[in-house]
């Protein structure tokens, strides 16, 4: 027995706070600040895209589909963190690393359809433009 | 597309608002082999149904089976309609291979080309949804709570409803055989060919609506023991110290969440293709067929690590266990799985190489799919090293892994030599692809299904499965699959596509014939194997393995009574090694004799077999255009969940002293065998 | 802190099991319900990857641009964002355990969600009268099927929370009517997130020519 007290001992130590497992913090909940902080956040970033759209404020289409992209990426994070109260330790971070995959599922499954249909628009109809692609009947 | 008139046209107003499309020529009368097996279905349906009247068994069945909230007795369900799926997805395969056997040089054979279609349709989605899917989601959903050393899963009831959901797939899918027909697209239903236009009968919506209900039972019941595993090990148990098995079902189940809404999702769209007419598949109007083969291949491939990971877990149990030792390289085991479960996201065009999406995405596919054959090779090397130098007894779970190992390594390497684009251009859709995915698929998980039934059917029933019967299926099964599919890869390299129905010359008899030996050789395993069962249960007194852990067993599911009380484990166990029970044994554990408490169960629920046969109900009444009917069962469903959720009352307790008791019995029982 | 058989519990000895009785565990609810909206996630990135490829495939028919009434569907986010944080409060008060202003916060949130889900009705009524129909285009159909599935993700959360609020009334807020409303508050958040992406990558994007 001797011979293995060092292992028993550090076993011992992790049977000791195995019954923290429990569930005290079933969800964050925020407070009534973090709601208002992120309702008026979310305002002004769904306000600001409006409003670049609705006025014609840049005149390539592309700069402002890129800058309302990002509005919507960072409208995103402010209801992950004020409403949905994400953060890193809740569930003992599985709901992070959940969220973390399927965001990266997402991502491949988007990019991934665009790119191959992309590829296989051009080359099984090679002599099309995209205007002729948008008449197509 | 049909010349012939549309039978429904002759059928008056009030008919068509009842039953929609319904009509009395929707049975097929006329073909004789299906008026025979629903003569066989029937007779032998009424003969159980009668026996069970007859025993007074509903009583037992409801209240201890159906609505049963047990993950043993779920899990033990889930395998009955595996197992019973099994023979009529077999069916289905010696009816093609009989039929190519006979239908060369201008002979039909005895299937006409449309039933044919059907039949390698429904042999696919049988075998995959039906058979596979049922027997891996059994074999974790018995195995896995008792792994982590849990009571249940997380939620008991949604286990009760997913599986009768499946359940739910599996009565649209056989009715389809007697009422109506089945979809004559091949497996994954390919538009334009299922679209409405040019499949216009029932069989694309049955096929549709069987997959959507087993689906959503199939997502449930992932995201459940995702939650199980996560939440419920038994204190002392990381994640580095999780049985094999269980990791590779924990990523089974991640796959499962992460895929089966893609398919949900592809069939909704076709669904209203079909039924609304959008454009979303169509050749019209600016739809693309070729994105639902991109979509549904994201789906398709997770899929085949779906089905996969499970009996690689049960490989890596069954090895270290036959072996005598600790499994080898454990931790490269755990991160192999963890990469296949992310590299099987990025592999999904190598379905559609020949699409036409050009060099450099086919090079990207190709050069992801090459990758993940590395870790799948690292779990064969972690194997070999396991059996190294042990004490292997060839029981049949062993046997089994070795035939896996020699099969499936086959099956990798010419799925290797399918990745590589240019090779696959001139394999694609050959009988060669069908032969790969058979080794693959019946090499692999098949086999390692039935490792997993014959490992674990001792826990589940408390006695073994007798040897001999065993020995005779298994040697039966693994010659018949090779006789029957080598044929295949020779037959793909020349040049042979799949699903043809006839051959204009000879020169392909004799290799179809010899497949077709093959098959009757499988066939002869199947029949085994049911004598084996059979044999089995009438010699159970002498197969009896009293004390619960009858191989030497290193994982917690040993370490209770064969089969395990309601609850499991009297005591919540203390897990210190990876291996907790061998641990436990090894280092001198005794079974507690006292101190029990009274236990916290989950209450049985009918809920579940109700709302999925509203749901059911549902789907047939979609498949004929019974729309009052439809509509009524969809708020049939609402109303039952709701209805479902006003019941605060869902739980009990097993006295204390019931607990006891039956521990007492166990102490008995265990004193028996050692003296 | 774990108990084990024996008395002794700092002789150094091992422990292999837990004397105290756990019970069921109910702490999964949340992960579980977490997992099924990732899942469902998934279905709207399918949606979205489908609207990706054929949005612009209009076969001769209108376009984003000729269709989109922007106003209207800056009212509409304004709806969902209001009720967004009137479930918040909700929230708020079933903390403090008030179950009436709970019931009217709740009772306000499903106001909210009417009005959404009124003005998509008039918004696709509008558009099916122009001729503007699922059927006209690849375009229109996956446009209708996107912004349409994200509709009824909304009225399946109105029935829910009409039958939380008969739950909360009849057993008020105890333990597992606060968990269901936790998940209620999940998935009606979650919806928010997946209307940001549907006004950005639809109407405003589509809107630009």
């Amino acid at each position: 027995m001797s011979a293995r007290a060092p292992v028993s001992d550090e076993l011992h130590s992790d049977a000791v706070h195995v019954e923290v497992v429990h569930d005290h913090h079933e969800a964050g909940h925020g407070s009534r600040k973090g709601y208002i902080t992120g309702f008026v956040l979310s305002a002004i970033l769904t306000a600001i895209p409006f409003w670049l759209v609705m006025a014609g404020v840049f005149t390539d289409p592309r700069v402002t589909s890129l800058v309302i992209m990002a509005f919507a990426v960072a409208q995103i994070v402010v209801h992950m963190v004020y409403f949905l109260h994400m953060n890193a330790r809740s569930e003992g971070g599985w709901t992070m690393m959940a969220l973390i995959f399927t965001i990266v599922l997402v991502v491949i499954a988007l990019s991934g359809s665009l790119w191959v249909m992309y590829h296989l628009n051009t080359n099984m109809m090679p002599t099309m433009s995209p205007g002729d692609m948008r008449n197509m009947p | 597309m049909n010349s012939e008139p549309n039978p429904i046209d002759t059928y008056p107003h009030w008919w068509r608002l009842l039953f929609g499309r319904f009509t009395l020529e929707s049975l097929p009368l006329h073909e004789p082999i299906v008026v025979v097996t629903f003569i066989a279905v029937a007779i032998g349906g009424l003969a159980v149904l009668g026996l069970i009247t007859r025993y007074k068994l509903w009583g037992v069945l409801w209240r201890d089976w159906f609505t049963s909230v047990d993950h043993k007795k779920i899990g033990i369900m889930y395998m009955v309609l595996g197992l019973v799926m099994l023979l009529r997805g077999f069916a289905d395969a010696v009816l093609m291979r009989s039929q190519q056997a006979l239908a060369h040089g201008g002979s039909d054979g005895f299937l006409p080309p449309h039933h044919y279609d059907q039949i390698f349709t429904a042999h696919g989605v049988i075998m995959i949804f039906f058979v596979a899917m049922p027997l891996v989601t059994g074999l974790m959903n018995y195995v896995v709570p008792l792994q982590i050393g849990a009571r249940d899963v997380a939620f008991p009831f949604l286990n009760n409803f997913s599986f009768w959901m499946t359940t739910g797939g599996v009565v649209l899918t056989m009715m389809s055989l007697f009422i109506g027909e089945f979809a004559a697209t091949g497996w994954l239903a390919y538009p334009p060919l299922s679209n409405i236009a040019y499949s216009p009968s029932t069989g694309v919506d049955y096929y549709i609506w069987a997959l959507q209900i087993a689906g959503i039972g199939t997502t449930l019941s992932g995201v459940n023991l995702i939650a199980t595993i996560v939440k419920m090990r038994a204190p002392g148990m990381s994640m580095m110290k999780m049985p094999v098995f269980t990791w590779t079902s924990l990523c089974t189940n991640i796959l499962i969440v992460a895929s089966f809404p893609v398919l949900g999702a592809v069939l909704a769209l076709l669904t209203l293709d079909r039924y609304v007419g959008t454009n979303f598949f169509t050749n019209d109007l600016g739809g693309n067929p070729m994105m639902y083969v991109n979509l549904i291949w994201i789906w398709g491939h997770p899929e085949v690590y779906i089905l996969v990971l499970p009996a690689f877990g049960i490989f890596s149990e069954v090895t270290s266990t036959f072996s005598g030792k600790r499994l080898f390289g454990y931790a490269s085991m755990v991160y192999a799985t963890v990469v296949i479960t992310i590299l099987s996201y990025l592999v999904w065009l190598h379905h559609f190489f020949t699409m036409g999406s050009g060099a450099s995405v086919n090079s990207f596919f190709g050069i992801t799919t090459m990758i993940i054959s590395i870790p799948t090779g690292a779990k064969i090397f972690n194997w070999l090293f396991t059996m190294y130098r042990g004490r292997i007894r060839f029981d049949l779970p062993m046997m089994w892994t070795v035939a896996f190992m020699l099969t499936f390594v086959v099956g990798g390497m010419t799925g290797v030599l399918l990745a590589v684009p240019p090779a696959d251009f001139v394999l694609h859709n050959s009988l060669f692809l069908v032969a790969h995915f058979h080794n693959v698929i019946i090499g692999g998980v098949l086999f390692g299904l039935f490792a997993g039934i014959y490992y674990w059917w001792p826990k589940a029933f408390g006695f073994r499965l007798d040897p001999f019967w065993g020995k005779v299926s298994f040697w039966c099964w693994v010659s018949g699959f090779w006789v029957a599919f080598t044929p295949l890869y020779i037959l793909g390299l020349m040049g042979v596509t799949r699903r043809m129905s006839s051959f204009p010359g000879h020169e392909y008899q004799p290799l179809f014939v010899i497949a077709a030996f093959g098959a009757v050789l499988v066939a002869c395993g199947i029949a085994a194997m049911i004598v084996q069962f059979a044999v089995s249960i009438l010699r159970r007194e002498q197969l009896a393995d009293l004390t619960g852990d009858p191989w030497g067993g290193r994982t917690l599911e040993w370490a209770t009574s064969s089969p395990p009380p309601p609850y499991n484990f009297a005591f919540t166990p203390m897990v210190h090694d990876g291996d907790a029970w061998w641990d436990m044994k090894s280092r001198g554990y005794k079974r507690p004799l006292e101190g029990y408490k009274a236990i916290h169960m989950p209450k049985n629920t009918g809920a579940g077999v109700i709302i999925s046969a509203i749901a059911t109900v549902f789907g047939i009444a979609m498949v004929w255009y019974v729309w009052w009917l439809a509509a009524l069962a969809f708020v049939g469903v609402i109303a039952a969940t709701i209805i479902h959720t006003f019941n605060y009352d869902r739980d009990y307790y097993i006295p204390a002293d019931e607990v006891a008791r039956i521990e007492a019995e166990r102490t008995r029982t265990l004193a028996l065998v050692k003296a | 802190m774990a108990q084990s058989h024996t008395a002794a519990a700092d002789d150094g000895e091992l422990h292999f099991y837990v004397a105290d009785e756990h019970g069921h565990a109910e702490g999964g609810t949340m992960l579980g319900f977490w997992l099924y909206l990732m899942s469902d996630c998934l279905i709207f990135a399918i949606l979205f990857a489908t609207y990706g490829v054929l949005g612009r495939s209009y076969a001769a028919g209108p376009s984003g641009a000729d269709l989109f009434d922007l106003k209207l569907v800056a009212v509409n986010t304004a709806m969902l964002l209001f009720s967004s944080i009137t479930y918040g409060f909700a929230m708020l008060e079933m903390e403090k355990g008030d179950q009436r202003m709970t019931q009217r916060w709740l009772a306000i949130t499903g106001a909210f969600g009417l009005c959404f889900i009124g003005l998509e009705l008039y918004e696709f009524h509008h558009l099916i009268h122009e001729g503007a129909t699922p059927q006209r285009s690849a375009f229109l159909s996956s446009f209708f099927t996107l912004v349409g599935t994200h509709g009824l993700h909304v009225t399946f959360g109105l029935i829910w929370l009409t039958t939380l609020m008969v739950q909360v009334h009849q057993r008020g807020l105890i333990q597992a009517n606060r968990r269901r409303l936790m998940c209620l508050s999940m998935f009606w958040h979650f919806l928010d997130v997946i209307w940001i992406g549907v006004f950005t990558f639809v109407y405003l994007m589509g809107s630009l020519s």
